[in-house]
């Protein structure tokens, strides 16, 4: 039932007043109440345990004050003026790729991405779709011998309902944080992932095609179970720009980790940046924690963010069990009038707990970025170490960058190290580039790049390359 | 040698801000030949090698500068590079992060792209590579590493004659205007250029003195004072400077 009012809109003309039609007669289609989450849960026929869940996170909501402690200026979103279910802004679908606007053409083609899938990005009205819903299913049935679920969360909600209702909201409460809170109450979907006791997941598993082919992407909801010796490497990109004006994406990851379990999770970050006057774009608010429970749990984050006019995102992990281990690897480039205030936690509680955060950020244009990140260690985190390193590059003279790291030890026998570094694209090393005939837009790339080598090279080989295409054209005209 | 011109240039004034530092320079090089400019240190002889690569900061005030009859002053730095104009760099720069081999493919594929060939797909980028570096005794491991980082003052100079000769410039400019190299890597540089030199490429040799000439013979030297050439003359000239000093040299030259 979910799932009709898409394959609709999907299917084209129809689209444009069927389903406006549809959310118009059951509520008011803006604005945010009980009426609109109960509708949610109706739509999407929830059990009654998440209805109730979700009204606690509404009602808890409604006595939370939006965050303004991190080092963004943005206009405040008017949170009545929003559509809380699947009511994408785009009014009709586009029925062949010559509908679809010329720039976003030229930029998939210097991502490499194939036709099929540039039909799929755009939302194309051709089967293209089903085509990636096919793909998915392929890929389940392969997964499902091993006994792993990989599927949406309103799925899982109904077909392992035991699992999602102990560990939903384990990792993040719905009383974490102003944005989580709103997530708990509205979230549409997203994606569901269990590896069982001592499976090994086969394939990288990624979130690509589903999150584009079904148009969500407000307000996602993804958990990660990784059961005891397991071990799965997860992919979310959203290489695809969006369109569409400050639009306001407050999704939530929850992973847990379980005893000798270890969980990768990489992004690709690609949001609409808006423009080059920095109107438009994504405010990216999103709430992203791990759970080492287990003892020798391990989580790594890796993150390539380029997009979003405004992002807030701090992936943390919580080392719980004794010998248990979390990265965090980040290249993060703003251009134009960007801001990114993002980092991580590394909350040490187990023996002997150990952390490791590489962060890299890239400033050009008027943008402004910081980099906030704590680590905490626990009285009973014996023998803890923490490594981090937050480099900043400068390109130009009309971009900000900053580094605010929070350390908060409470045991004597923690090592920890911070080293910290801003330097500038330097013109001789952007000569040197061109004097060997390398473009300006070249040279920049190469030295972005360069620089940001350790955090690449922890991304899967196909996703690396996708990424290295992605800095250059965050980059473009940056220079000069 | 023929007679054929690589570079002319005619009158040209150029500077930084509002300073003239190069001043009614006229120079012209044909295929094949080897040039020398000597002038003592702070004359702005690297002046010149940055005002003909086209490196940003520096204005051109007057005058014209033919490269296999372009306009040179036309064109961008990276177009300058395409065209065949080579410059061995006093101080090569490191680019942290990036290795030997990725910048020399995106060098290469570069000029290749300007000249309408298509790129070189990564098997015989490899090989041609190897196959240079082989001769000029750069080890495998050198070119994973990352660009100039840690490497000695003789191993920048190697690392340069390689891209030389991978991208094959008409002319190139040898900037030593100030740099003391010491003798290996001085030995090492000059080796390594004169192999290159096959008749027809040519050469400007841009130094303070004339250690480097003992192993590139020019053909003609240039005494560089007051924003041009006062004097020209074969290698005995840099002889002859260097037994007088460029003080007494130039006060002569001017009475």
């Amino acid at each position: 039932m979910a799932q009709k009012p898409e394959i609709e809109d999907l299917s084209g003309d129809k689209y444009k007043y069927g389903f406006t039609t549809d959310i118009e007669t059951e509520s008011a289609p803006k604005g945010l109440n009980e009426d609109i989450i109960r509708l949610i849960s109706k739509k999407k026929n929830e059990p009654d345990w998440l209805l109730e869940r979700r009204l606690k996170a509404y009602n808890h909501w409604l006595t939370m004050v939006e965050p303004s402690w991190a080092k963004l200026a943005y206009e405040k979103v008017n949170y009545q003026d929003l559509f809380y279910y699947a009511a994408p802004k785009q009014k009709v679908k586009p029925k062949s790729l010559d509908e679809v606007d010329p720039e976003l053409l030229k930029t998939y083609d210097k991502l490499g991405i194939p036709l099929k899938e540039q039909e799929v990005l755009s939302g194309v009205a051709v089967d293209a779709v089903f085509d990636s819903v096919s793909v998915a299913t392929t890929y389940r049935t392969k997964l499902k011998e091993k006994g792993i679920i990989f599927c949406s969360i309103s799925e899982a909600v109904k077909e392992h309902s035991d699992l999602v209702q102990k560990y939903l909201g384990s990792v993040v409460p719905y009383t974490d944080n102003f944005f989580a809170c709103l997530n708990s109450a509205v979230f549409t979907d997203g994606s569901f992932v269990y590896i069982p006791k001592g499976v090994r997941c086969p394939m990288e598993l990624s979130t690509y095609f589903r999150i584009n082919a079904q148009n969500t992407g407000q307000f996602e909801r993804t958990l990660i179970i990784a059961d005891e010796e397991s071990y799965v490497s997860y992919l979310e990109g959203c290489t695809a720009p969006q369109r569409d004006e400050n639009q306001l994406h407050a999704a939530i990851v929850e992973i847990v980790i379980l005893k000798d379990a270890e969980v990768k999770y990489s992004t690709v970050q690609n949001w609409y940046p808006g423009d080059k006057e920095g109107k438009g774009g994504v405010y990216n608010f999103v709430t992203k924690r791990a759970a080492c429970r287990g003892d020798n749990a391990k989580v790594s984050w890796t993150q390539v963010e380029t997009g979003s006019a405004v992002t807030w995102k701090y992936p943390s992990c919580i080392l719980q069990g004794n010998n248990s281990s979390g990265e965090f690897y980040s290249v993060a480039i703003t251009n134009n009038f960007q801001q990114a205030d993002t980092g991580t936690k590394m909350i040490h509680i187990g023996k002997n707990t150990t952390s490791r955060i590489i962060s890299k950020g890239i400033s050009a244009g008027h943008s402004n970025q910081t980099y906030r990140g704590l680590v905490k260690v626990s009285k009973g985190a014996v023998n803890s170490r923490n490594y981090s390193q937050c480099d900043s590059l400068l390109i130009g003279s009309t971009c900000g960058s900053h580094t605010v790291p929070y350390i908060e030890n409470e045991n004597r026998t923690a090592v920890l190290e911070h080293e910290a570094t801003t330097s500038k694209i330097s013109e001789e090393q952007l000569f040197y580039c061109l004097q060997r005939g390398l473009s300006e837009e070249q040279a920049v790339g190469l030295i972005v790049n360069g620089f940001c080598k350790e955090v690449m090279q922890k991304l899967p080989m196909e996703f690396a390359i996708e990424a290295a295409k992605l800095i250059n054209i965050s980059l473009e005209g940056s220079v000069g | 040698m023929t007679n054929k011109p690589i570079l002319e240039i005619r009158n040209l004034y150029a500077g930084v801000d509002d300073k003239e530092i190069i001043k009614n320079f006229n120079l012209t090089i044909h295929e094949g030949e080897v040039h020398a400019i000597m002038g003592p240190n702070g004359a702005g002889k690297s002046t010149l090698s940055h005002v003909l690569t086209g490196k940003p900061g520096y204005k051109i005030l007057k005058g014209d500068v033919l490269f296999n009859n372009k306009n040179l002053l036309e064109l961008s730095a990276d177009e300058r590079a395409c065209e065949g104009l080579f410059l061995i760099m006093q101080y090569p720069v490191e680019i942290p992060g990036v290795s030997f081999m990725t910048f020399l493919k995106y060098a290469l594929n570069a000029k290749r792209k300007y000249i309408g060939q298509s790129e070189l797909d990564t098997m015989s980028f490899m090989k041609l590579v190897k196959n240079e570096a082989e001769k000029l005794g750069i080890s495998q491991e050198m070119l994973k590493r990352a660009v100039n980082v840690g490497f000695s003052g003789g191993e920048k100079k190697r690392m340069e004659t390689l891209q030389m000769a991978l991208l094959k410039p008409s002319l190139a400019i040898l900037d030593e205007a100030d740099s003391g190299l010491d003798i290996d890597a001085l030995k090492v540089v000059s080796g390594g250029i004169r192999g290159l030199l096959d008749g027809k490429r040519s050469l400007l040799i841009i130094t303070h003195h004339q250690d480097l000439l003992e192993y590139i013979e020019p053909d003609f030297v240039h005494v560089f004072a007051d924003g041009h050439i006062i004097k020209t003359g074969d290698k005995n000239l840099a002889l002859e400077l260097e037994a007088k000093g460029y003080t007494d040299f130039i006060k002569e030259a001017k009475c």
